[in-house]
């Protein structure tokens, strides 16, 4: 009994002062699960240059990123839509200033089974699809079945931006919803195996997703511009209708470790990763 | 002396260990009651229970749980239906019909199953069992209440058939030779005279099956589609209230009223919870 108390004592003593200087030595950076492999690419290549600091990534989704930083968990949200008014408010009462920072672009790509016989559709196709109100395949060109609605959960980042941008086009005063039938999946890699396994099904997901056993859909803004399909050149030419910022949200009063990581994810090498984990670069 | 004291320090840590459970469910409770009544502040509890449309971080928020409270009632029923029969039969054969090695192997079975994760019956139910229940029913998605009952009917098994085990050998072995001696067969015995003298003990093993069946989260919010609409069946895509507060809690701006919603939902499942335990609770007690 006795030893069990001193070795308790012992890892105490030991562990408190570690854990204290792990937090002041570590960069934690938490958010977007979207953004969560491009922040490892990133945290990767530049602990490599430069071995004293240490970047801890973890994802949770944009929300909860948010969330740490007004708690003051992380020092970089990442985050794939803007901050919130509601989050602002919150952080400014709590003494925070946050500020949003373009780090990168991702491309959503619509897709449906490699069976399905639609290529293209409008922005205002999808808006009725995806709401409900086009069910069958037929009304866009397809396959006498019913048209099964995949979504993410309302606690990711893309939800959010297909609603906004897709959905309600950008109109603040839209009420339009997903459609309430629509399946709620958790994860993007859910969305793209129930695409993969089911003829009637169409959901949407980032462009670091796409692989052939989903087929990507062509989209055009409206019925009279041309049909584009989510590839990477389209998406930095500005050509494709359903792109995104992804985002690093950070105090405005930035550490130097904080302002040394943005520099770096924002130079060219920093960009050069963007590409290579199938986002989109800013410049 | 020493000895005394030493007996005093343990007698009353043993007693805080007792109180410890009691002390936090009362402060679960609590908590639950803090955060989850706030929401009463942006809906009316009848708006709240009845509100046919879950929307929750649209502007304004859209807070009606009647589609999640229906979509957990279904599913709850659905694995009820399945695996009160299985269980229960289950439970007969191996406390009244199997030879001693089968009985063991059984036993054990049945203890494995238990120790299965959810997470991993989810997964099996994702890639086996929902692909089998669209093709069966020729349905658009599987991902349907009857997957979710299906699953959670394996995660009630072995609850419901430790316990009725249970209750049949509590029954006094008079009971059984006396029916032998009228006459009875071994089956007229079993459902004559066993089974209703175990009911009580059975009817808490299904209450405590579904206990744990409605508290269940990660399995039903892999296979069950989780859209918020008022189900009409089990072949249809629904949400339950687990499902809803797991997949939403990371989000929910802390202080919103779609955080205080979640809150309230659980207290909805706490509430639900307690009622089917403290049942199953009486029904254990009126047997002794």
């Amino acid at each position: 009994m006795r030893k069990i108390l001193w070795g308790m004592a012992a890892i105490m003593v030991i562990a408190v002062p570690a854990l204290a200087a792990g937090k002041k030595g570590a960069l934690q950076i938490k958010g977007s699960d979207t953004m969560v492999n491009l922040g490892q690419a990133w945290a990767e290549k530049y602990m490599e240059k430069n071995p004293a600091d240490f970047i801890a990534v973890t994802g949770g989704g944009s929300g909860t990123g948010m969330a740490s930083l007004i708690s003051g968990t992380c020092d970089i949200a990442m985050s794939s839509r803007n901050i919130k008014q509601k989050e602002i408010d919150l952080a400014k009462a709590q003494g925070h200033d946050p500020v949003e920072i373009k780090v990168a672009l991702d491309g959503i790509a619509v897709v449906v089974h490699p069976k399905n016989t639609v290529e293209k559709l409008t922005l205002d196709q999808l808006a009725d699809i995806f709401s409900g109100r086009i069910a069958s395949w037929k009304q866009v060109g397809g396959a006498d079945a019913k048209i099964v609605i995949l979504s993410r959960e309302v606690n990711s980042g893309t939800h959010v931006y297909f609603k906004e941008h897709v959905l309600r086009k950008n109109d603040p005063s839209s009420k339009a919803e997903f459609a309430a039938g629509a399946l709620m999946l958790s994860s993007s890699q859910a969305i793209a195996d129930e695409v993969a396994g089911n003829p009637s099904s169409i959901g949407y997901y980032g462009m670091g997703y796409i692989s052939p056993k989903q087929k990507t859909v062509a989209v055009a803004k409206d019925g009279t511009s041309e049909y584009v399909e989510p590839t990477i050149d389209n998406v930095m030419k500005g050509l494709y209708p359903i792109s995104r910022p992804l985002f690093f949200c950070v105090e405005s009063r930035q550490d130097e470790a904080v302002r040394k990581f943005i520099e770096f994810a924002l130079s060219p090498e920093g960009q050069a990763i963007v590409k290579e984990t199938d986002f989109v670069p800013i410049k | 002396m020493l000895r005394k004291i030493k007996e005093f320090i343990i007698e009353k840590l043993i007693l805080l260990c007792g109180l410890a459970s009691v002390i936090f469910v009362a402060l679960i409770f609590i908590f639950l009651l803090k955060e989850g009544l706030s929401v009463f502040k942006f809906v009316r509890p009848g708006e709240f229970l009845a509100g046919r449309s879950w929307y929750p971080i649209s502007e304004p928020a859209q807070l009606g749980i009647l589609p999640l409270i229906l979509g957990s009632l279904w599913v709850t029923f659905g694995a009820a239906v399945i695996s009160v029969p299985i269980g229960v039969g289950c439970a007969v054969y191996i406390a009244e019909i199997a030879p001693g090695r089968t009985k063991e192997v059984l036993k054990g079975g049945i203890e494995l199953l238990a120790a299965i994760p959810s997470v991993v019956l989810g997964f099996i139910g994702m890639v086996t069992l929902v692909p089998l229940v669209k093709n069966v029913f020729h349905l658009s998605t599987g991902l349907t209440g009857l997957s979710g009952s299906i699953i959670l009917a394996f995660m009630a098994m072995p609850t419901i058939v430790s316990i009725a085990e249970d209750a049949l050998y509590a029954v006094p072995k008079s009971y059984k030779e006396g029916a032998f001696a009228l006459g009875a067969t071994h089956w007229q015995t079993i459902w004559r005279v066993l089974l209703p003298a175990a009911s009580s003990g059975i009817v808490a093993a299904v209450m405590l099956g579904i206990g744990r069946v409605i508290g269940e989260t990660m399995a039903v919010m892999m296979i069950t589609g989780n859209s918020a609409v008022i189900p009409r069946g089990l072949l249809e895509p629904l949400r339950t209230l687990t499902a809803t507060i797991a997949a939403e809690m990371g989000e929910a701006v802390v202080g919103s009223e779609h955080y205080f919603a979640l809150f309230a939902i659980g207290i909805i499942l706490f509430i639900i919870s307690f009622a089917v335990n403290v049942t199953a609770d009486l029904f254990l007690h009126k047997n002794k």
